[in-house]
């Protein structure tokens, strides 16, 4: 599968950094190795995101984690331009896609859209996986960012 | 076995507000600005105010009831009550929670109220200065995901562009309420009117449907209304204004985390519209006039086509200026200025508005008002909505 790693970050320094919680370990975990991995329910065998502490179709409370194809289709869209954090000021505007992932059980996630700021932005546009590292932070941890797939 | 309904049970006798302020201009505290609106309320009323028994708001409002009904000098507290979930989501649920709490024979006279000072405190449109997002925000601050605005607006780009609507039809629902502020000496946008082509050379807040005014102002002041069984309304100053249906919460996993809804592009007013309009025994149709919170102009449009008072084929053709203005539009909307012009007041400056339409003493009165809807805060979740009527419609 893809491991496309990013050489900078789509957004400056200075964000909030992901806390990296129990629940969700084993997602973080997966990023740092450039692989997607998601909650699948090991009851009935379905995907869900984000995670839960029970599966919302079966109540199973064994859940697994399985890895998925880096490949979605963007579900809608939007491009801020006023900066709702310090860190954004002077990097506006930027693109966040909600992007839907038809292998997965069609979850959506959320991500920044690698693209020029005035890029025309096609709902349904296949999108692939790009991972960005943050490995100078305490502790590091890699965000999934999106570009449309060649 | 009786009807279970609030339908012409209890009925709102009182309204009361403080001036409305911009946001960190008003002199006093926000526990002071609400201790102001009940005063209010009561003295609409005609009600002694020791003699209120319930408090019930919404939105995590800092101005607890028991610290209120101590203030007070209550004399005995009988409801007090909080709708979970943020914004104006709860606005409605909370006026009906009071109107529970009368009808049950838990309380008599409740306070539904909201007290804002966003001076005094935190303000809604920037992201909380934290090293790490937690919880869902932790798969969405990091990618510059924070603001109310930015919860919302792929909810918006996709019904829009899966429908066909034009930004237009937002520049409308914006204008609508800046032009009704114009005659209300309360409203902070008052002497601010918005043409097309200001609203057309703001800036963007977010692209594609985010123009500076079509998100809403942030606020000081307070609001409240008094709820009574409508049989002890009958005996007070004011016309009566009977609660017909009211309706709270949210369609099937609404909140799944990290926008995982599986109905996602809408406000989600679906079953609570229609759990409302079952109760009220009416349809959009019925209303002389509609109040709906603007938290952003793309959530009055989802809430008003899922409150059936839009059809998303012709919304632009329905969301034109002329059809949203009193007294003579088809439908008059936001008729005192709403949250954009009038105050951010989190919706229940929408209720008070409704009340007065339903008195007759409205500053931009639609003549003969019977029935109005008041669709609180949308796209968070859970949301509410409520309608109310004259003695007529009972």
């Amino acid at each position: 599968m893809s491991t496309t790693v990013l050489p900078a970050t789509v957004l400056p320094a200075g964000l909030p950094a992901p806390a990296i919680e129990p629940l969700a370990r084993p997602y973080w975990e997966g990023t740092r190795a450039g692989r997607l991995v998601i909650q699948k329910c090991r009851g009935c065998g379905r995907h869900q995101w984000g995670p839960e502490w029970i599966c919302h179709r079966c109540h199973s409370f064994d859940l697994d984690w399985a890895e998925v194809a880096p490949r979605g289709r963007i579900w809608s869209w939007q491009r801020p331009h006023h900066p709702v954090h310090s860190a954004l000021t002077g990097h506006t505007p930027y693109t966040i896609v909600l992007v839907e992932l038809p292998h997965a059980d069609n979850v959506r996630m959320v991500g920044n859209l690698i693209c020029p700021p005035d890029a025309k932005v096609e709902i349904g546009a296949a999108v692939e996986a790009v991972f960005e590292p943050h490995d100078a932070a305490d502790p590091p941890y890699t965000l999934v960012q999106w570009r449309l797939a060649g | 076995m009786s009807e279970r309904t609030l339908r012409g049970k209890v009925a709102i006798a009182g309204v009361g507000e403080t001036t409305y302020y911009r946001h960190g201009q008003s002199p006093d505290a926000e526990f002071k600005l609400a201790l102001q609106a009940v005063l209010a309320a009561c003295n609409d009323a005609g009600i002694d105010p020791r003699d209120v028994d319930g408090f019930a708001s919404y939105g995590g409002d800092r101005s607890e009831a028991v610290r209120l009904a101590a203030a007070l000098g209550i004399k005995e507290l009988r409801f007090s009550n909080m709708f979970w979930g943020g914004g104006g989501g709860g606005v409605c649920g909370a006026v009906a929670n009071a109107a529970a709490a009368v009808h049950s024979g838990m309380a008599d006279c409740v306070i539904a109220f909201r007290s804002l000072a966003q001076g005094q405190f935190a303000r809604y449109g920037r992201g909380a200065a934290v090293a790490a997002a937690a919880g869902d925000d932790a798969f969405l601050a990091p990618y510059g995901l924070m603001s109310p605005a930015q919860r919302f607006a792929m909810k918006i780009t996709r019904f829009m562009t899966d429908n066909g609507i034009r930004h237009e039809a937002l520049r409308a629902i914006a204008m609508t309420s800046y032009h009704h502020a114009q005659a209300n000496p309360n409203a902070v946008m008052r002497g601010r009117p918005l043409s097309a082509e200001k609203y057309d050379a703001s800036r963007w807040i977010i692209e594609p449907f985010h123009r500076l005014f079509d998100c809403c102002q942030e606020n000081d002041g307070a609001g409240a209304v008094l709820v009574v069984p409508a049989d002890r309304a009958k005996d007070l100053p004011h016309k009566p204004v009977y609660l017909l249906g009211a309706a709270q919460g949210g369609h099937h996993r609404s909140a799944a985390p990290v926008h995982n809804a599986p109905d996602y592009a809408s406000a989600h007013f679906k079953t609570v519209a229609r759990n409302m309009w079952e109760m009220a025994k009416l349809g959009p149709k019925d209303c002389n006039v509609v109040q709906a919170y603007e938290n952003f102009t793309g959530g009055v449009l989802l809430s008003l086509v899922e409150h059936g008072f839009v059809d998303p084929r012709t919304a632009n053709e329905e969301l034109v200026l002329d059809r949203l203005l009193a007294p003579g539009g088809a439908m008059p909307m936001n008729t005192s200025g709403g949250n954009l012009a009038e105050c951010y007041m989190h919706g229940l400056e929408m209720v008070n508005e409704a009340v007065r339409q339903l008195r007759g003493t409205a500053i931009n009165q639609v003549p003969g008002a019977n029935v109005v809807a008041v669709l609180g805060g949308p796209m968070v979740t859970p949301v509410s909505s409520l309608v109310v009527g004259t003695e007529a419609t009972l």
